[in-house]
């Protein structure tokens, strides 16, 4: 009887991060729905205590049915019958779990029959049901766009799509066409997607191709389309609601992917799909996609770090029995080491996770409740401040998480030698699950595009600076006293690169700085969590001694290479 | 009517199946401190089997009864997150001490006095005992016809209920008339997890004793909203005659309790023939595995 929430105390530990006053406050906007919904928190203690039973459930179903599905999933895989997607038999029963114990729609306000859960259980959802299985947990996140519709649509269209999500309805977004990839604003510009408004029957129709779709056959689909004529650029792409039962998108193939094999992924044709316009036409991309996109993000990251987490202890398990010149192969420091690499990395991903779902949380809630009053002057300011932060801290959780997974997925085969090599252990397919994480949503290199903003305006450092405030504690002071040394090495090393004025050299170091500067924000995240817990002392050692000098590593390259030194790399 | 009315009985049990080296006392009883008190596994597939005829007839009401102490109303929030309508909680200091015909006597006197039912789902057996008593026997006191060893509904219409039953040598299928009691195998369907809102709807739900204890809130919440109260009954709620019950209605005596460890480590193969059967039987009395 496993559950994967009750036997990670760190999930926990997270949940209750003192932060969570303010959010569920909010979320609840004073415990309004107390009276008229019988499921409704009457105060803060009592949100909470949901929030940890209902979460106790998501580890109850994926420890107990979602694991269990997990390698015939991976082996059958979706397919097309009759231009209609069959997932999996195991991915039909994880889907059916959940939405039958009502765990579709979670951050959906009550009166659409959400659960108006905050985005910190919902996220540790996401994160839950990836050690389960990562294929999986595209398919389920997608319930992520309910909330893209509650933010930018039609009280109309939310009153009539919004409660299908807790029926059950699965969703998809429909963004990427053959040559677009992440050049959204390429989209259609080879005469893919076009949507046509027709008057007489004031309904939008889209005609043209979209690739790489996950769940493209769901039941609800947001779709990105122009509809400005001879528009080129993002200014002319709006974004639209689409519902399978049109029938009227023809599912070409399915993908025959490396990993995550349970998630279908799909190249679809519209042949005059009706669709209803979300929002206002020219903002799909520029405001509705930009939002989606960081949800998404958000959610990588926390596949990221459930795939870290179930990488981990598929190894830990092994090298505890594995027996190799008369002990267990645990007791080698080559094999700890490794072990314990891993487990840090999962806490270092985990606390900037979490630390980047708060920021996003608390101003998304105030942009709701923008719409329902006036905000004060600091509220507005506390917004804006939250933003900028979430905006610089999505790249960052989305770019170590993934990369992260990446190397627990292969040091978790490195660890069960070759036994991990074969199809009779489950880090064979962590470990080709893992590798779309630093792909999709925006490879890592462009996550440092997105990143290297907070570089260059400083909004990493100022937010270093704010945790160089927080007292902590003094017997690990000498470890506060490294990452300020840190903190010096990345300014030498920004105003090193900052000082060529050169763009193309920027570039070529930007993925150092940005990994410079994450790794200070995770040490300082690790330290404050040691204040709660003594048991993060630890991992805060482990990995500010190891960054420390990673950092140095970086620096000294940067340090060292001239403007000629590009040269020698170009193509 | 389109539903019927289902009766499933549950127990509260020590978790068994991981114990460790403090789990019995030194006088043979079950230490029960030490051992987490847990819904028993099979009462959660009896349950799964009421919760399919209610999927099937969404007019039925599954009842859940349960006989224990005062904290064992947890199995009835349990069964109600996962889906039951409500429960009733047999508790009195009088019950203390019964056996398996004492326990089945206030059952008996509970279904009765719930009237009326359609089915009684309940578990073969509970992880603390393994008896298998219970069940049965309740039946037989209603007096009512009984399946045992229940892996699947196959149909259920209106006053007729077909069921597989998990025998040791294949699967049997078997019809009964209404009403009937059904004991469930740990080989059927897993029971469903809780839902989410039932949850949170009901996680407030409390018996009278316990109401004592409780915070201001949820006081206030079961005096506004009635169902939530979780009703217990005592031994003359169900008008249960006290010599029947407890000790005194018990006649089983545990004479000794043994901690056996089973420690074989290799396989021994025999024919079938007369002689080496006698062979194994006699040699089976003499290490006293068995006599």
């Amino acid at each position: 009887m496993p559950n994967f929430y009750t036997d990670n105390e760190d999930l926990r530990f997270h949940l209750n991060h003192p932060m969570m006053k303010k959010i569920v406050d909010l979320k609840e906007r004073n415990y309004r729905d107390k009276e008229e919904f019988d499921y409704a928190p009457h105060n803060f203690e009592d949100a909470m205590d949901s929030y940890d039973k209902v979460l106790e459930i998501v580890g109850d179903i994926s420890g107990n049915i979602i694991a269990a599905n997990a390698e015939e999933v991976d082996k059958e895989g979706p397919k097309v019958v009759n231009n209609e997607v069959i997932w999996a038999k195991g991915t039909q029963k994880n889907y059916d779990a959940l939405k039958n114990a009502g765990l579709i729609g979670m951050t959906l306000p009550r009166k659409y029959n959400g659960l108006n859960f905050s985005l910190m259980p919902f996220t540790m959802t996401a994160e839950i049901v990836t050690r389960a299985d990562a294929s999986f947990v595209n398919i389920w996140g997608l319930q992520d766009c309910a909330e893209t519709i509650n933010e930018f649509a039609s009280e109309e269209i939310k009153d009539k799509f919004l409660p299908l999500f807790n029926q059950g309805y699965s969703a998809a977004m429909a963004l990427t066409e053959p040559d677009a990839g992440s050049d959204l604003q390429a989209v259609n510009l080879r005469g893919d997607i076009k949507a046509t408004y027709d008057k007489e029957t004031d309904t939008w129709y889209l005609n043209g191709v979209k690739r790489f779709i996950t769940n493209g056959d769901a039941d609800l689909s947001l779709v990105l389309a122009r509809t400005e004529d001879g528009t080129t650029d993002a200014r002319g792409l709006s974004m639209f609601l689409y519902e399978r039962k049109s029938k009227a998108v023809t599912v070409r193939r399915i993908e025959n992917k490396l990993g995550i094999k349970g998630s279908p992924t799909c190249e679809l044709v519209y042949k005059n799909a009706p669709a209803k316009l979300i929002g206002d036409r020219k903002m799909g991309l520029i405001k509705y996609v930009m939002s989606l996109m960081n949800g998404a993000r958000l959610g990588i990251g926390a596949q990221g770090v459930g795939i870290c987490e179930a990488a981990y202890r598929e190894a830990l398990d092994y090298a505890k029995e594995r027996q190799q010149f008369g002990k267990p192969i645990i007791q080698f420091p080559a094999v700890y080491e490794m072990l314990s690499m891993m487990k840090v990395k999962i806490h270092a991903s985990r606390t900037l996770l979490y630390e980047t779902t708060r920021f996003t949380e608390v101003y998304k809630l105030y942009d709701h409740i923008s719409k329902e009053r006036k905000l004060t002057p600091e509220e507005r300011k506390e917004a804006k401040k939250y933003q900028r932060l979430a905006d610089i801290f999505t790249p960052l959780v989305k770019l170590f998480a993934s990369e992260y997974a990446n190397q627990n997925a292969y040091d978790a085969i490195q660890v069960l030698g070759g036994s991990g090599y074969m199809k009779d252990y489950p880090v064979e397919r962590i470990y080709r699950d893992a590798r779309i994480t630093s792909i999709y949503e925006g490879t890592s290199q462009l996550q440092v595009v997105a990143a290297i903003r907070g570089v260059d305006n400083k909004g990493y450092l100022n937010q270093i600076r704010e945790y160089e405030k927080v007292e902590i504690n003094d017997d690990v002071d000498y470890l506060k006293h490294k990452l300020v040394k840190m903190t010096e090495d990345f300014e030498t090393a920004t105003g090193e690169v900052k000082e060529k004025g050169d763009r193309e050299f920027a570039d070529f170091h930007a993925r150092r700085l940005v990994e410079m500067a994450g790794n200070i924000i995770m040490g300082y995240l690790l330290l404050i969590d040691s204040n709660r817990n003594d048991d993060y002392k630890k991992y805060a050692e482990i990995f500010i001694k190891r960054t420390f000098a990673e950092n140095k590593e970086k620096l000294e390259y940067i340090l060292h290479s001239n403007l000629k030194d590009i040269n020698l790399f170009r193509q | 009517m389109n539903g019927f009315k289902i009766i499933v009985l549950a127990k509260q049990v020590p978790d068994t199946r991981n114990v460790g080296k403090d789990a019995m006392k030194e006088d043979g009883t079950v230490n029960r401190a030490v051992l987490p008190a847990i819904f028993n596994p099979e009462d959660l597939n009896a349950l799964e089997l009421a919760l399919q005829v209610k999927d099937k007839y969404p007019d039925s009401e599954v009842i859940i009864l349960t006989m224990g102490p005062p904290r064992a109303a947890d199995i009835i929030r349990e069964a109600i997150y996962r889906g039951a309508d409500k429960g009733y909680l047999i508790t009195d200091r009088r019950f203390a001490g019964s056996d398996t015909l004492a326990t089945s006597y206030a059952i008996s006197q509970a279904v009765k006095k719930i009237g009326d039912f359609d089915l009684i789902f309940a578990g073969r057996q509970a992880i603390d005992g393994d008896t298998a008593q219970v069940g049965p026997q309740a039946a037989e006191k209603v007096g009512i016809p009984q399946i045992t060893y229940a892996e699947e509904l196959i149909s259920v219409e209106k006053e007729k209920i077909t069921i597989k039953r998990r025998l040791e040598n294949g699967v049997e299928t078997v019809a009964a008339p209404m009403p009937v009691l059904i004991t469930v195998h740990g080989s059927a369907p897993d029971c469903r997890p809780r839902h989410a809102k039932r949850l949170m709807k009901y996680k407030y739900a409390l018996t009278k004793t316990e109401m004592k204890d409780a915070d201001d809130l949820r006081k206030e919440l079961v005096e506004k909203r009635p169902y939530l109260l979780i009703e217990e009954w005592s031994v003359d709620d169900i008008g249960a005659d006290v010599k029947w019950l407890g000790l005194s209605g018990s006649p089983t005596k545990v004479k000794k309790v043994e901690n056996i460890v089973l420690a074989a480590k290799e396989a021994k193969q025999i024919d079938t023939s007369d002689e080496q059967l006698e062979e194994f039987i006699k040699e089976l009395i003499e290490n006293h595995t068995i006599g």
